[in-house]
């Protein structure tokens, strides 16, 4: 069974996403570990990609600040090696083909699994050319996370047969960022999700509030936060850790128990 | 592959969002349909006729051949089409297209502005709405047009992330139309992007080559031995080509931006110095680091200033089939004075590169041979920005 199961298995799972190298390493690693220690269940490590065209402006924002402060793969890479000295919560990377292509992606994969990473979400991989990578993901044992929109309709069945870790589910049209109301209705394509597979869903863009993260968490297993996360550190900075934990755990407080 | 569709090669395929898979599935499913549809074709070509004003001419450029003293040349003259470019003809495909599909509202990206021009032109004439997503930068490069698009009551919209340019332009657009889909056509300016794109794109721009052969046997009685053109996405060029690819005689030669010259940082020549990868949907060439973050690329001409080029290409590329070679700034730009003097003719700074090159190619050549060099577009757009290149303080 994959390791990100585990995610999924204290109440409804909260997933926040981080920018690795936003505004530093030290930051990001801090910034880890009290999210950890407020009740994240699984952390979404962002490498930043100069072009993350599945971005809205603040997630833009991070990976300019990332990549300006000097961030890279390989250092990364390392990073997550003495972040898993001590945390043990399941760990997937965000980031976008080109990232793993270039830097070989047999090397890229390989190196994931050695470190402890249990998977990838890379929003321009979708169904019709998973086979770039899904073949190393295998031999490597690391989850190819799968993405499913409001616009997938007749695709959602056949995403979801061949699933792994866990569903990605886009709560609305657009790119990430936060959104005053979230109006889609999920319940339909998440029935279609649960008759086609037993993996976990979580749903993630445009969650920033509690009551939103409720409102997705009850009709699915999880919610992830991005933005909402980012705005802190944005604004926080180096001193962004301490105000991550506090909002973590006003996020899993509110789902812990649906 | 699970789906070979739309690869040139090793290139080319989906890479986006799965938000866009249903609209990029059903954009290839209109295409294949009305692609054979008489009554579409009957349409398309009157608008191209009498609206566009093709066929577009090829002009034996006497005095330039004289003046190099080898190959003839022959310039096909993309300038002199409805808008001053050769991005109408991909454009009144797709907005014909789109209306097919009863969608209302066309949204674009735009580097010099002339496919911003074109599209806000056929939104006019179609009664749709039109966005179009200009690099900032660009829009300082290239104020005439944005005033233009405006004029045909388009919203332009100054991106302001990354470099400010045809990249970023791409990029927004795509974020644009992750937001709004079921009305929106996303009418792409290059044979570049997802699948179906770069064949759609093509097969629109195929009427370049389709004419020059043609009007050269007609003309000659024979084929060229060469066909020139500037390539950044490159959809001229792949008009250009596209007749010709199974005429393995005729070289077939794509002129990308050196800039400040392909052994500086300041360079968009994507097959010159780029290596493979995934961006922007497809997979091909692109200028990036080690780490893959896509390069800030640099040339004079805002509409080859962009990091990739189109599947296609680096398929022709990878197989031999046609060669790329780069020009800098100031070989552009002396064509383009070259031009206007020799011939009377002001070409676009893009058209310039692949003249520049027509330049060097001809002398080698014998009398007896004959080039074509696709006039993409004309260049009124850039003599403010080419007088300041020279030192000549002047202002749109």
């Amino acid at each position: 069974m994959s390791n990100i199961a585990k995610a999924f298995q204290n109440g409804k799972a909260f997933i926040p996403f981080i920018t690795c190298g936003d505004p530093d390493l030290v930051t990001t690693a801090a910034a880890v570990r009290e999210a950890v220690r407020n009740g994240a269940d699984l952390i979404e490590l962002g490498i930043p990609f100069s072009d993350p065209t599945a971005e809205g402006p603040v997630i833009q924002g991070a990976n300019l600040r990332a990549l300006s402060g000097g961030i890279n793969t390989d250092m990364i890479f390392s990073f997550v090696r003495g972040l898993r000295s001590d945390v043990t919560v399941p760990m997937v990377f965000m980031t976008y083909a080109n990232v793993v292509f270039s830097y070989g992606a047999e090397k890229f994969i390989s190196t994931c699994a050695e470190i402890g990473i249990d998977g990838l979400i890379l929003p321009d991989i979708p169904y019709e050319e998973k086979e770039e990578f899904l073949p190393l993901c295998h031999q490597y044992g690391v989850d190819l996370i799968s993405l499913i929109a409001p616009t997938s309709q007749n695709r959602v069945g056949m995403i979801a047969r061949e699933a792994e870790g866990f569903i990605y589910l886009v709560s609305s049209l657009g790119v990430t960022g936060e959104r005053s109301s979230i109006n889609t209705d999920l319940s339909d394509i998440v029935r279609t999700i649960r008759e086609n597979t037993s993996v976990p869903v979580a749903v993630g863009f445009g969650i920033s509030t509690p009551e939103q993260a409720r409102a997705m968490a009850s009709v699915s297993d999880g919610a992830i936060v991005g933005s909402a996360i980012v705005r802190l550190l944005e604004k926080h900075g180096k001193d962004a850790p301490e105000h991550i934990g506090e909002y973590v755990k006003s996020m899993k407080d509110a789902i812990r128990d649906l | 592959m699970t789906n070979p569709k739309g690869r040139f090669g090793i290139h080319g395929g989906q890479y986006i969002p799965e938000t866009l898979m249903n609209a990029v599935n059903e954009l290839e499913e209109a295409y294949y349909h009305y692609k054979n549809d008489p009554e579409f074709n009957r349409e398309l070509t009157e608008l191209l006729n009498d609206y566009a004003g093709r066929p577009s001419r090829l002009y034996y450029a006497g005095k330039m051949t004289k003046d190099l003293g080898g190959a003839k040349i022959y310039l096909k003259r993309e300038d002199l089409n409805h808008t001053g470019a050769h991005k109408i003809n991909n454009v009144l495909g797709q907005a014909l297209l789109a209306k097919k599909m009863g969608k209302t509202r066309l949204i674009a990206e735009t580097g010099a502005g002339q496919h911003g021009v074109a599209t806000a032109t056929a939104a006019a004439l179609m009664g749709m709405e039109c966005v179009v997503f200009m690099g900032e930068e660009d829009t300082v490069r290239q104020a005439l047009n944005v005033y233009r698009m405006r004029l045909l009551g388009a919203e332009v919209i100054p991106v302001k992330t990354g470099t400010r340019t045809l990249k970023d332009a791409v990029s927004e657009a795509m974020r644009e139309w992750t937001t709004r889909i079921s009305d929106t056509h996303y009418c792409l300016g290059s044979v570049m992007g997802p699948h179906p794109f770069p064949t759609i794109v093509r097969d629109f721009q195929a009427v370049i080559s389709k004419e020059i052969k043609e009007q050269m046997l007609e003309k000659e009685g024979r084929l060229p031995d060469a066909v020139l053109a500037c390539v950044g996405g490159g959809s001229n060029a792949i008009g250009s080509f596209y007749n010709f690819i199974d005429d393995k005689d005729v070289r077939l030669i794509g002129c990308e931006a050196a800039g400040r010259g392909i052994d500086t940082f300041e360079t968009a020549a994507t097959i010159s110095t780029g290596s493979l990868g995934i961006f922007h949907g497809m997979k091909s060439y692109f200028c990036q680091d080690a780490f893959g973050q896509i390069a800030p690329v640099y040339s004079i001409s805002a509409g080859l200033d962009y990091p990739g080029v189109g599947p296609e290409h680096a398929h022709l590329y990878d197989t031999g089939r046609a060669e790329y070679v780069a020009v800098t700034d100031d070989e552009a730009v002396n064509a383009f004075e070259y031009l206007s003097r020799t011939e009377g003719i002001i070409p676009a700074i893009e058209s310039s590169h692949a003249l520049a090159h027509a330049i060097k190619l001809a002398p080698t050549m014998d009398k007896d041979k004959i080039i074509v060099v696709t006039v993409s577009g004309r260049g009124d757009k850039d003599c403010a920005a080419i007088a300041r290149y020279r030192g000549e303080d002047i202002h749109e």
